[in-house]
C-alpha cells in the first residue's frame, strides 16, 4: 500500500520534471544565497579574530614609552635584565606593489612559542628566519598576492592573519625603516619573584591597559555584516516564495491523487508522513545544490567584500574561502527549515482535506479569495507593527525587524489590491473579451499572486537601494568637495623634517595649514582628535550640520570642539552638551559635521588646545592650499627636495577618487544581490505561468470554442502577463521609496552613524519598470507561443475529458 | 680519555631543542655528527685564560653549568643548578642563548628556562670581568674564582656566592677531550671546589644555605653519533674532600662508562670503560616516565661501593626538551651530597 501510494505520489514528479527542476532550483537558490553570504560573514569574522591573536590568545597589557625617547634596544635589554619579562614589538604597514602589508617584527626568543598561530613557533626558529636576508612568515593567501612583490623570501603558515607579516625583530626594523625603535614592549603572562617597580627602573616608560583590537573591530563591522545578513535573508525570502509557489502547485495538482489514496483506505497520517519524507529529500538535495551555489556565490563576491572592509575599516580579511563544516551543516538545515516554512501550509491543507471536496482549480481559486482577506488583515497587522517599531524601538536589529515587517505586509497586500485593480478593471470594460480579460486574470491570481509577491519585494529592494546608493553618492561627492578643501596634504617624516618642510614651503603656497593628530578613546571606543589651525578654508567650506552660532570664533578661542556626526548620535551628544576627553573633562560640544565613510568617532578642536592637551601628538601633516595648477610641481619639488616618497604627498583628486572608489566598492555586494534577487523573481513568474499554463486549458478552451482564435489568446496571455506586472512594478514604487527613506534614516543612522537625505530618481524607476515589464513579458512569451501553436486537437479533447 | 663524555648530553638537548623548534634542522641531524660544518674545530694544547672563560662563537656548541648542594640551618638538604647553553645556528649564523634554573628541596622542585638572543646585550658571556648571564640570571664576578650565580622563575629565587677552594681541573688530555676513535673531541675544564653561601627564596621565604659548587665548561663543534638512548650522570662529592664524576652511556647493550677521580688536592685521574658501574636500584614515575633514583655506584680501584638517592625523586625538568637532574645523598664505604642528571626515559 506504502510502495503504490509513493509510487503515485512521486509520479507527479516523473511527469513535471519542470516543476521538479523549479521546486529543486528555488530551494538551492534561496539556500545558496543565504548561505553565500553566511560564509563571507564567516570569513571575515574569522579574519577578525586571527588578527585580533596575531600576538597571543589574549591581549596583554604593554609598555611604551612616553615623551620623545623611543624604545630602544637598551631599553628592552635594561627591562629584562632588570626582571620584566617583556617582548619586543616593532609594527607597521609596508607599501608593496599588491597592496599595504602589516609588518609585525617580533623576537621568538622571549614571545612564548604558544603566542604564534599553529606552526609559526617552529618556523621562527631559524637561521633562516634569524639570518639574512630573514624571512616573512604569511598566510598561503597573502602569500599568493605578495609573490612579486621583492620582499625577503617568505614561508606560509596556516591560520595566520591575512595581510601580515611575522618578521624577525630586526628584519622588521629595516623593512619599516625605523632603526632600534619598538613600538611597545609586552608584558608577560609570568613574570619572576623579584622585579623593581617600573618608576624606579624605567620611569619613560608607561603600563597600557591590554587592547581589545578584535573587539572593537567586531563592533565597528558589526553593522556592515548585519547588512549583508540582512540582504541575504531578503534573498532568502525571494526564494522561498518560488518554493512555496512550487510546493502549493505541486500539492494543489495532485490533489485528485491525495483524494484517491485516501478513498483506497491509505490513512491521512501515512500520506502526510509520505509527504513530508518527500519534503525533506527534495529539500536535502536542493541543499546541498545550494551549498556548492552559495560557495560560488561567496566566492565571486569575497573579494568585493574583502576590499569594501580594508577600505571603510582597515581590516583585513582573506580574499580565500575556506570550507568549515558549521557551514555546510547551516546551509542544510536552512533548506530543511525554508521547505518546512514554505510546506507548512500546503501540509495543513492535505491534513485537513475533506475527502469528498472538489478537487478543482476553481475550488481552490475561490479558497484563496477568501485567504486573501485574512492576507490583508495579516498585512494591516503587519504595517502597524512595523510602524510601533518605527516609533518605540531602535538599534539596528529592531530596524531590520521593522524592514522586514514592512516588507512582508507590502508582499501580502499585493493579492488585496491586485483584486481590487482586477475587479475594477472589470467594471470599467466594456465587451465579453475584455470582461472575460479581466475575471479571467483575477481568476489566475492566486497562482500567481506568490511569484507577483517576489517580483514586488525584488522591485522595491531595488528601488530602495538604488534610491539610498544614488542619494548617498550624491551627498558623497558634494561633501567631499566640501570637506577636502586644500589642494595637497603632505606628511613628514620626521618632525625635524616637518620644520624645515614648513620653512621652505611657505613662500610658495597660500597657506600651510597644520594638522596634528592624537588617538584616544571616546566615549570608551577608539577615536581621533585633530586639532586644526585657523583658517578660512574651514570655516567656509567644512560640512557642518548642526552649530551654535559663532562656532568657528569659539572653537579658535578654545571654548570648545567639533564631533563628527556618528559620534554625536551614537552617544546622543549635540551642540550645547559637553563630551569628555583625555584631559578635559566637559569638552563644550560646539558643533557637529557630516563624516561620511569614517567608522571611528571623532573630535576637532583649536591646534593650541591640542598641542596643550596632547604634547606628543604628531606634528607631521600639513594641508597647503595652492593654485590647483601649480599642484604637480610642488609635488615634484618637494619629491626632489626632502626626498619625500610620493606616499607623503597626497593631492586632492587622489584622495577623492579613492574615496569614491571605497564608495562604489562598499555597494558593489548589495547591487550583486539586488540583481540575483530580480533574477530569481523572473524566473518565478516564468515557473508559475508555466505551470498555470498547463492547468489553465480547461478554461481557455469554451473561449476558444466561442470563436476567439488561439493567436488573440496568445495575445491576450502577454497581455496580461504585462499587466499584472506593471501594476506589481506600480505597488513597488511606494513600498521602495518607504524602504529607502527605512534605509538612509533609520539604518543608514544605526549601522554608520550618519543620516543622509533622500533624493529621487525617476529615471532609475522608469528603466527598473522597463525591465520588470521585459521580465514579465519574456517569461509570458514561452508560454503564449505554446498557446498560439496548440494543436486544436488538445483545446477540444478538453471537452472529451470532462472532469 | 672519555671521563667527559657524559656532559655531551646537554648539547644533544640543545641541538634536540632546536630540532624540535624546527623541523628543517632536523635532516641536517645525522650530517652533524660527523662534519663539523664549517665550524671551527678543537685543538690541543694549553688554555688561553681568561679568554676562555668567555664564549668561542666559532664552534656550534658550548655551556657554562653549575650545579650546588646546599644545607640550610636545620640540615635540610637543596640543590640549585644554574645553566647556560650558547649554539651557533651557522657557522656565521645567529647565536642562540638558552638557560635553565632549578631549585630543589626534599619536597619541592622548581624550574625555569630562558631564551636569549645574541649581540643585543639581553644574553651573553664576558670573560673579564667574568660574566654569564641571560636577563636577570647571571653567573658573574671579577673572576670565575668568585661569583655570583642568580637566578628566578615565578615561584622561586635563589641568589648565591660561590668562591673556589681549589684549582680549576682539566678534564681528558689537558683539556683536550677525545670523545670518540672517529676523531670527535671537546675542549673541557671544570671548578668542582666552590664553597656556596647565600639565600634560596621558596614560596614560604627566605632561607640561608651553605654548601659545595660545581662548574662545568665545554665547547665543540663536533656532535657524537645518534644511536645512544640516553645518560646517567654523576657528580659526587665526598665528606674526604675528593670528588667523582662518572657516566654510564646507555646504548642499548652493556653500556659504556667512563669518569675521573679528582683528589682533594685537584689532581685528576680519569679512568675507562668498564672501571665504573651504575646499577639502578629504585624507580620512581615522574612526568609519566620510570625513572631510576636510587643507584648502586662501583668503582672498585678506589675502593668506592655506595648507595646514591635522590633527595627530591620528582625533580624533572619540564623544559623544552626534558630530562632529570636533582640533588643526591651518599652512602656506604663513602658519604656526601653530588647530582645525578638522567636523559632520554621515555
Amino acid at each position: 500500500m506504502y510502495r503504490a501510494a509513493l509510487h503515485a505520489l512521486l509520479s507527479h514528479w516523473r511527469r513535471r520534471p519542470f516543476q521538479l527542476l523549479t521546486l529543486v532550483l528555488g530551494l538551492a537558490t534561496a539556500t545558496g544565497l543565504w548561505s553565500g553570504v553566511q560564509a563571507i560573514n564567516a570569513e571575515a569574522r574569522d579574519s577578525y579574530d586571527r588578527a585580533a591573536m596575531v600576538l597571543g590568545p589574549k591581549p596583554r597589557p604593554y609598555l611604551i614609552s612616553e615623551g620623545d625617547v623611543p624604545l630602544s634596544m637598551a631599553t628592552y635589554v635594561h627591562m629584562r635584565r632588570a626582571g620584566w619579562m617583556v617582548t619586543p614589538v616593532v609594527e607597521g604597514r609596508l607599501a608593496t606593489p599588491t597592496g599595504p602589508l602589516r609588518i609585525f617584527g617580533i623576537d621568538p626568543f622571549t614571545l612564548p612559542a604558544g603566542d604564534l598561530p599553529k606552526g609559526g613557533e617552529t618556523a621562527t626558529f631559524d637561521a633562516a628566519f634569524l639570518g639574512e636576508p630573514g624571512r616573512l612568515i604569511v598566510s598561503p593567501g597573502t602569500a599568493a598576492q605578495l609573490s612579486e612583490a621583492g620582499l625577503p623570501p617568505l614561508v606560509t603558515v596556516d591560520g595566520v592573519a591575512p595581510g601580515i607579516a611575522y618578521a624577525d625583530i630586526a628584519l622588521a626594523q629595516r623593512l619599516l625603516d625605523r632603526p632600534d625603535r619598538f613600538d611597545r614592549l609586552i608584558l608577560l603572562d609570568d613574570q619572576p619573584l623579584n622585579r623593581p617597580p617600573l618608576s624606579e627602573i624605567a620611569p619613560g616608560l608607561t603600563l597600557e591597559e591590554p587592547r581589545r583590537d578584535n573587539a572593537d573591530m567586531a563592533r565597528l563591522t558589526d553593522s556592515f555584516h548585519l547588512n549583508l545578513t540582512a540582504f541575504g535573508l531578503l534573498s532568502f525570502a525571494v526564494g522561498l516564495f518560488i518554493v512555496r509557489g512550487t510546493i502549493g502547485l505541486a500539492f494543489e495538482q495532485r490533489r485528485t491523487v491525495f483524494r484517491t489514496l485516501r478513498a483506497l483506505g491509505l490513512p491521512a497520517r501515512a500520506l502526510l508522513a509520505l509527504l513530508m519524507g518527500e519534503l525533506l529529500v527534495l529539500a536535502l538535495i536542493s541543499g546541498i545544490l545550494g551549498i556548492v551555489m552559495g560557495y560560488g556565490v561567496a566566492s565571486l563576491l569575497i573579494p568585493d567584500v574583502a576590499a569594501t572592509l580594508r577600505g571603510l575599516y582597515g581590516a583585513s580579511v582573506d580574499g580565500a574561502l575556506s570550507i568549515r563544516p558549521v557551514w555546510w551543516a547551516g546551509g542544510l538545515a536552512i533548506a530543511v527549515l525554508g521547505t518546512a516554512l514554505a510546506g507548512i501550509g500546503s501540509l495543513w491543507q492535505v491534513a485537513r482535506l475533506p475527502l469528498l471536496a472538489p478537487a478543482q482549480p476553481r475550488a481552490w481559486a475561490r479558497a484563496s479569495e477568501r485567504a486573501v482577506v485574512w492576507q490583508g488583515i495579516t498585512a494591516l497587522a503587519l504595517a502597524v507593527a512595523s510602524l510601533g517599531l518605527m516609533v518605540w524601538s531602535s538599534g539596528l536589529f529592531a530596524a531590520f525587524v521593522m524592514l522586514g515587517a514592512l516588507l512582508v505586509a507590502a508582499a501580502l497586500a499585493l493579492p488585496v489590491v491586485l483584486y481590487g485593480a482586477m475587479a475594477l478593471g472589470a467594471r470599467l470594460s466594456r465587451g465579453p473579451l475584455a470582461q472575460w480579460f479581466w475575471a479571467d486574470t483575477r481568476q489566475q491570481l492566486p497562482g500567481l499572486s506568490l511569484a507577483l509577491m517576489a517580483l514586488l519585494l525584488a522591485l522595491a529592494a531595488n528601488i530602495g537601494v538604488g534610491t539610498m546608493v544614488s542619494s548617498f553618492r550624491l551627498t558623497f561627492t558634494g561633501w567631499l568637495d566640501q570637506r577636502l578643501a586644500s589642494e595637497l596634504y603632505v606628511t613628514a617624516e620626521t618632525p625635524e623634517q616637518a620644520l624645515r618642510l614648513v620653512e621652505w614651503v611657505t613662500p610658495r603656497v597660500d597657506a600651510v595649514l597644520p594638522i596634528r593628530r592624537a588617538s584616544a578613546r571616546i566615549a570608551g571606543l577608539p577615536g581621533e582628535i585633530f586639532g586644526l589651525a585657523d583658517h578660512p578654508t574651514y570655516r567656509d567650506h567644512w560640512p557642518l550640520i548642526a552649530a551654535l552660532p559663532q562656532v568657528w570664533d569659539r572653537i579658535a578661542a578654545g571654548d570648545g570642539v567639533l564631533i563628527n556626526e556618528q559620534l554625536a548620535r551614537r552617544e546622543v551628544i549635540w551642540p550645547g552638551d559637553t563630551l569628555s576627553l583625555p584631559g578635559w573633562e566637559e569638552a563644550p560640544v560646539l558643533g557637529v559635521y557630516s563624516d561620511y565613510g569614517n567608522p571611528l568617532g571623532q573630535v576637532l578642536m583649536d591646534l593650541n588646545t591640542l598641542e596643550a592637551l596632547f604634547p606628543t601628538a604628531e606634528r607631521l601633516q600639513f594641508s597647503l592650499r595652492l593654485p590647483p595648477e601649480e599642484v604637480g610641481p610642488l609635488m615634484v619639488a618637494l619629491g626632489s627636495e626632502f626626498g619625500l616618497p610620493a606616499d607623503n604627498m597626497v593631492d586632492q583628486a587622489s584622495i577623492k577618487a579613492f574615496s569614491l572608489q571605497i564608495f562604489e566598492r562598499t555597494f558593489t555586494v548589495s547591487r550583486a544581490l539586488n540583481v540575483l534577487t530580480l533574477a530569481v523573481a523572473g524566473f518565478a513568474i516564468l515557473t508559475s505561468l508555466l505551470t498555470l499554463a498547463a492547468m489553465r486549458l480547461p478554461q481557455l478552451a469554451p473561449v476558444w470554442a466561442l470563436g476567439v482564435t488561439r493567436g488573440q489568446l496568445a495575445r491576450l496571455e502577454l497581455l496580461r502577463a504585462l499587466v499584472l506586472a506593471g501594476l506589481t512594478m506600480l505597488c513597488a514604487l511606494p513600498v521602495g521609496l518607504l524602504l529607502a527613506w527605512v534605509l538612509l534614516s533609520v539604518i543608514n543612522v544605526e549601522a554608520f552613524g550618519w543620516r543622509l537625505p533622500m533624493f529621487l530618481f525617476p529615471g532609475d524607476w522608469l528603466v527598473l519598470g522597463v525591465l520588470s515589464l521585459l521580465a514579465a513579458g519574456l517569461a509570458a512569451l514561452w508560454p503564449a507561443i505554446n498557446m498560439a501553436r496548440m494543436p486544436p486537437a488538445r483545446l477540444l479533447g478538453v471537452f472529451a475529458h470532462e472532469r | 680519555m672519555n671521563g667527559e663524555r657524559r656532559k655531551f648530553w646537554p648539547l644533544v638537548l640543545c641541538l634536540l631543542a632546536l630540532v624540535w623548534l624546527q623541523p628543517a634542522l632536523a635532516q641536517g641531524f645525522a650530517g652533524l655528527g660527523t662534519g663539523a660544518d664549517g665550524f671551527a674545530e678543537v685543538q690541543p694544547g694549553p688554555f688561553d685564560f681568561p679568554a676562555d672563560h668567555g664564549a668561542h662563537p666559532g664552534f656550534r656548541i658550548e655551556w657554562w653549568y653549575v650545579t650546588a648542594n646546599l644545607q640550610d640551618a636545620n640540615g635540610t638538604d637543596y640543590g640549585a643548578q644554574w645553566t647556560l647553553f650558547r649554539s651557533a645556528l651557522g657557522p656565521d649564523g645567529p647565536q642562540v642563548w638558552m638557560a635553565h634554573a632549578a631549585l630543589t628541596s626534599p619536597t619541592q622542585h622548581f624550574l625555569a628556562e630562558r631564551l636569549g638572543r645574541d649581540g643585543t646585550g639581553q644574553s651573553g658571556v664576558t670573560a673579564r670581568p667574568f660574566a654569564a648571564w641571560v636577563d636577570e640570571w647571571e653567573l658573574s664576578g671579577p673572576t670565575p674564582d668568585n661569583v655570583r650565580m642568580f637566578a628566578q622563575g615565578v615561584d622561586f629565587a635563589y641568589d648565591l656566592k660561590l668562591a673556589a677552594k681549589g684549582p680549576l681541573v682539566a678534564q681528558g688530555d689537558g683539556g683536550f677531550s677525545v670523545k670518540s676513535a672517529a676523531g670527535q673531541a671537546s675542549r673541557y675544564y671544570s671548578q668542582p671546589f666552590y664553597t656556596v653561601s647565600g639565600t634560596v627564596t621558596l614560596p614560604e621565604g627566605d632561607v640561608s644555605v651553605t654548601g659545595q659548587a660545581w662548574l662545568d665548561r665545554e665547547w665543540s663543534s663536533q656532535l657524537l653519533n645518534a644511536d645512544q638512548q640516553g645518560w646517567d650522570w654523576i657528580s659526587l662529592h665526598f665528606d674526604s674532600g675528593e670528588k667523582l664524576m662518572g657516566f654510564v652511556l646507555r646504548d642499548g647493550s652493556d653500556g659504556f662508562t667512563s669518569g675521573t677521580w679528582i683528589a682533594a688536592d685537584g689532581t685528576a685521574a680519569p679512568f675507562g670503560d668498564g672501571a665504573l658501574r651504575l646499577t639502578a636500584q629504585e624507580r620512581h614515575r615522574v612526568a609519566g616516565r620510570r625513572v631510576p633514583v636510587v643507584w648502586r655506584v662501583e668503582l672498585p680501584e678506589r675502593g668506592i661501593d655506595v648507595t646514591i638517592s635522590a633527595i627530591n625523586r620528582d625533580a624533572w625538568m619540564d623544559t623544552l626538551v626534558p630530562y632529570w637532574e636533582g640533588p643526591v645523598t651518599i652512602k656506604g664505604t663513602h658519604s656526601g651530597r653530588g647530582y645525578l642528571e638522567m636523559t632520554g626515559y621515555e
